[in-house]
């Protein structure tokens, strides 16, 4: 929709993004794209041992080859702050942490003349013994202090062994997943200049502000020395989050030409050993319920893999937590060090391979119990949330699950494995639930000026990484301004704008749209008091701060859905496609219906690509990972997509934030890796319990 | 050492090219000696004293013509981004999986970093800027926006030049994977998405692009 949208009614329109015309014709400024003169290319040198030291490096034939204008190794390098972060304080000494790791970098005056030097600087490593072997058997797991977003690694109530031990039903099998990369299209991009001492980023980053507050501590200044730009992001699905070593590289790197750009964009390959990924998680889902299946135990242990030069506890089995209703909940998280890249965020860490491991449970606990398993999940919804004792806000989980029945057409379901098929496909359908919290960040302010010929300039430091956030704010702004969507102009994306957080957990419509109804609503009764109601000649500004949500306290908050899909399986080879899944959310007011759709059909892609075809294969004998390249390491085409239903329930919850909205960035990708598991369950027969699920796993 | 060797004559190259080899070092497996190197053929007006190649070719990108000096190892995809400034195209993989680079070359669409500059002298090259014409931008371009066919938009220039390639494809009768009856080919959804999945998109807005094609190419 193009039209103008009438003053006051933009949110829920389903307006077109407003920088679509410079995507579509690739006109969008990306971080690597900015034009600057005379800059530099990077290429990084990498280490080819997972575990020692650099012994001697002899950069000599490197710098002899034309183009080369500097070699940056730990010998030279300019000296950091110690923070006490492993992964970003590089080439400090020649430490080796993993294999990947970055050791160095050649400048020089073109890409091809850096890439091709690098590969003439000789290396020569003091190497110890490599461990990446991740098992669960391993007699040095340990629990971490707290987990990722805070979550406490352990919890235990009421007697879950007890409870298992006297069940009438008993469920108790272990899942894996895999470990996963993030892989946005665009490769993780950085242009650094420094000036006078101060340090300008065009970054490819999910926060400006994230990441100058990240890099201004390790150069030692005052965070306004680092300016960071980022107007359009190309994807970053959590792995362009938090700042990883190549931008202090890129910042590094620029120091030794100091005034000079120095461009350093990670290749694919790249994008697999220094970018964050998602840990494999190992997961034992023990269930208990009476006879008629009632839950009266829920308990998933899990054993998952950090590295041991930095940590990361993924909060994999937080939804076991707050997802069913029982007396006797259980969750406990075990790490494995190992000589590996760093883990971080991947779209919903936590959610996604817990609820995998819970939903595939849930599945075969029903058929334990003889239930369909949309009234078993049903029957175990909770009066509250079992964790924190609150009320829900609201929870839609049950009118997902009812509305997405009716539309994929569950009732009559046979629930007898392999019992249809079509020629040699063997056809079966699969539900799963999903959730995701409704997190806020904090640390966000927003300047609304407003124009005598009635247009407002909106800023805020917030990020669009493809989320649709340079409409959603200003659909946002509009409506609160009572103006029309066409006379709110965003800024965004630079540390120019007023301070904001980043596009993480589905926070950023909650914690930047608050910020901006506050600001409006400033900026209505500046006018209001001090003009008489009418914009002044010369105009009028009002800034305000996100205000604090007193309801937080007293409600537990969470985006819910559920995902129905149908698999068909080829009975001699395994392969395995899904022509159609229908999703169902509940994520309080929708701020944009088309880009809303958009969002949740990422994520819904991302768990069927989770089930049928990603995996990061490490060699654990050197620590890297194999399948490092799109060729190798699969995510879906659009062959490999049918059709999808998708839509969302009317869900009115005054408590969340200002504008009624819930995040829906992740919660797409959460369970529908378990409603592909349980449809091919349905379809073969056989349980895959360790995604992905390829071809072997079902023919053998 | 790099070391070069260049105009041998070799047989089959067209008159006025010559052949080189390039070696970097020795590599001892057991007892033998192995020099690590490539073929490589060049216009023999390329050489220079000092074993430093640079090209100068001439490159017709979206209707202009540009004159420009490049390193032979270097890619239409880089020559675009880095010496003429035309960022339409996109890096993505570097190494011709996810198409995200895709342009038309002389009207046929390829991913310009499987593709060196200086074998292309001459050329014509068409990026999406490319595909607007007077400022008005292409009916693809329209549809692409108007179904939300992308998010993050990184992939979307090299999507939006394949799908209008691809429809010259069909138009032309070539046949795909998808293609039932070789004689006829018709524009099903299934043909659409077999041809579109050279291009890759992880925000997955492929159930959008879908009717985006569908739309422009039913008119």
């Amino acid at each position: 929709m193009t039209a103008t949208q009438a003053p006051g009614k933009s949110v829920g329109a389903p307006i077109s993004r407003v920088e679509g015309h410079l995507k579509v014709r690739g006109a969008a400024t990306y971080a690597y794209e900015h034009r600057l003169d005379e800059p530099a290319y990077l290429h990084p040198l990498q280490s080819t041992i997972a575990n020692g030291r650099v012994a001697k490096i002899d950069a000599s034939r490197a710098e002899a080859e034309p183009g080369v204008v500097a070699v940056l190794t730990h010998e030279n390098a300019p000296k950091l702050e110690a923070v006490g972060d492993a992964e970003l304080e590089i080439l400090q000494n020649g430490e080796v942490g993993f294999r990947g790791q970055f050791i160095g970098a050649v400048i020089a005056d073109t890409f091809e003349a850096a890439r091709y030097a690098a590969g003439l600087v000789e290396i020569e490593y003091e190497e110890r013994e490599t461990d990446a072997d991740f098992r669960p058997d391993r007699d040095d797991l340990y629990t971490p202090e707290q987990l990722n977003a805070g979550f406490e690694p352990d919890t235990s109530v009421g007697d879950v062994d007890g409870a298992l031990a006297s069940a009438a039903v008993k469920f108790d099998a272990t899942y894996t997943t895999p470990r996963e990369h993030n892989n946005p299209m665009e490769p993780h991009s950085s242009i650094a200049v420094w000036d006078e001492g101060e340090l300008t980023l065009y970054e490819s980053t999910q926060g400006v502000y994230w990441t100058q507050n990240t890099i201004a501590p390790l150069f030692g200044l005052d965070a306004e020395k680092v300016h960071v730009i980022s107007p359009h992001v190309g994807g970053g699905f959590g792995s362009k989050g938090l700042p990883h070593a190549n931008v202090v590289l890129a910042a590094l790197a620029a120091m030794l030409v100091e005034g000079r750009p120095v461009k350093f964009a990670l290749t694919r390959h790249m994008m697999f050993s220094v970018a964050g990924y998602r840990t494999p998680t190992i997961q034992r889902i023990r269930l208990g319920a009476d006879a008629e299946g009632k839950l009266s135990a829920i308990c998933n242990d899990v054993v998952e893999q950090t590295s041991k030069i930095k940590e990361f506890a993924e909060q994999t089995g937080t939804s076991a937590r707050m997802m069913y209703d029982s007396s006797n909940i259980q969750t406990t998280h075990l790490l494995a060090a190992l000589d590996v890249a760093v883990p971080s965020w991947l779209r919903a860490p936590g959610e996604a391979p817990g609820m995998f491991a819970l939903e595939s449970a849930m599945d075969e606990m029903a058929i334990e119990c003889d239930l369909d398993p949309v009234e078993f999940r049903i029957m175990n919804e909770p009066e509250k949330d079992l964790e924190s004792g609150l009320p829900f806000s609201s929870r839609g989980l049950v009118a997902c699950l009812r509305e997405g029945a009716e539309r994929f057409g569950w009732d009559g379901r046979n629930p007898t494995p392999r019992s249809e098929r079509d020629g040699r496909w063997l056809v079966g359908t699969g539900v799963a639930s999903s959730v995701y919290p409704v997190f806020s960040m904090g640390g966000n302010a927003a300047t609304i000026r407003a124009d005598s010929d009635g247009k407002y300039v909106v800023e805020i430091g917030a990020a669009d990484i493809g989320t649709g956030t340079w409409t959603t704010l200003g659909q946002i702004a509009a409506d609160e301004l009572g103006v029309s969507f066409e006379d709110v102009e965003m800024k965004i994306g630079d540390t120019k704008f007023p301070n904001a957080s980043g596009a993480g957990g589905s926070s950023g419509i909650t914690s930047w749209g608050s910020t901006l109804v506050e600001a409006a609503r400033s900026l209505r009764e500046k006018i209001e008091a001090e003009h008489g109601g009418n914009i002044p000649d010369e105009g009028v500004e009002a800034s305000a701060k996100m205000p604090k949500n007193p309801h937080r306290k007293e409600y537990a908050m969470y985006a819910f859905g559920a995902h129905f899909v149908e698999a068909r399986v080829d009975e001699d080879t395994g392969e395995v496609r899904v022509p159609r899944m229908t999703s169902v959310f509940a994520a309080g007011r929708i701020i944009n219906a088309k880009t809303a759709r958009s969002q949740f059909m990422g994520g819904m892609v991302m768990g069927l690509s989770a089930a049928l075809h990603e995996e990061s294969v490490l060699d654990t004998r050197f620590g890297h990972v194999v399948n490092h390249d799109f060729a190798e390491y699969h995510i879906p085409t659009n062959a490999d997509v049918g059709e999808l239903d998708i839509s969302w329930i009317e869900e009115d919850d005054p408590y969340v934030n200002p504008m009624g909205s819930k995040g829906i960035g992740e919660i797409g990708i959460v369970g529908s890796a378990a409603a592909v598991a349980n449809a091919v369950y349905h379809a073969t027969g056989t349980r895959v319990r360790e995604l992905p699920i390829t071809p072997d796993k079902l023919i053998s | 050492m790099r070391q070069r060797l260049a105009g041998h004559s070799v047989p089959f190259l067209p008159p006025g090219m010559v052949s080189g080899f390039e070696f970097q070092e020795k590599h001892m497996f057991g007892d033998r000696q192995f020099a690590e190197g490539r073929m490589f053929a060049f216009p023999s007006h390329y050489l220079k004293g000092d074993g430093f190649m640079d090209a100068e070719i001439t490159l017709r990108v979206d209707g202009e013509e540009h004159r420009l000096t490049v390193d032979t190892r270097t890619t239409i995809l880089d020559a675009l981004r880095e010496s003429i400034g035309n960022t339409s195209p996109k890096k993505g993989c570097d190494h011709g999986q996810c198409g995200a680079c895709t342009v038309l070359l002389d009207g046929r669409r390829v991913n310009s970093c499987l593709t060196l500059a200086v074998a292309h002298d001459g050329a014509e090259v068409t990026t999406s800027e490319g595909l607007s014409e007077n400022g008005e931008l292409h009916p693809m371009h329209r549809s692409f926006m108007e179904h939300d066919a992308f998010q993050c938009g990184y992939c979307t220039p090299g999507q939006i030049v394949s799908a209008v390639g691809m429809l010259d494809e069909v138009e032309a009768g070539w046949t795909s994977h998808a293609t039932e009856d070789g004689e006829n080919v018709s524009l099903s959804d299934e043909e659409i998405r077999e041809r579109m999945s050279g291009n890759l998109c992880r925000c997955a807005a492929y159930a959008n692009m879908l009717p985006a094609i569908k739309e422009v190419s039913d008119r």
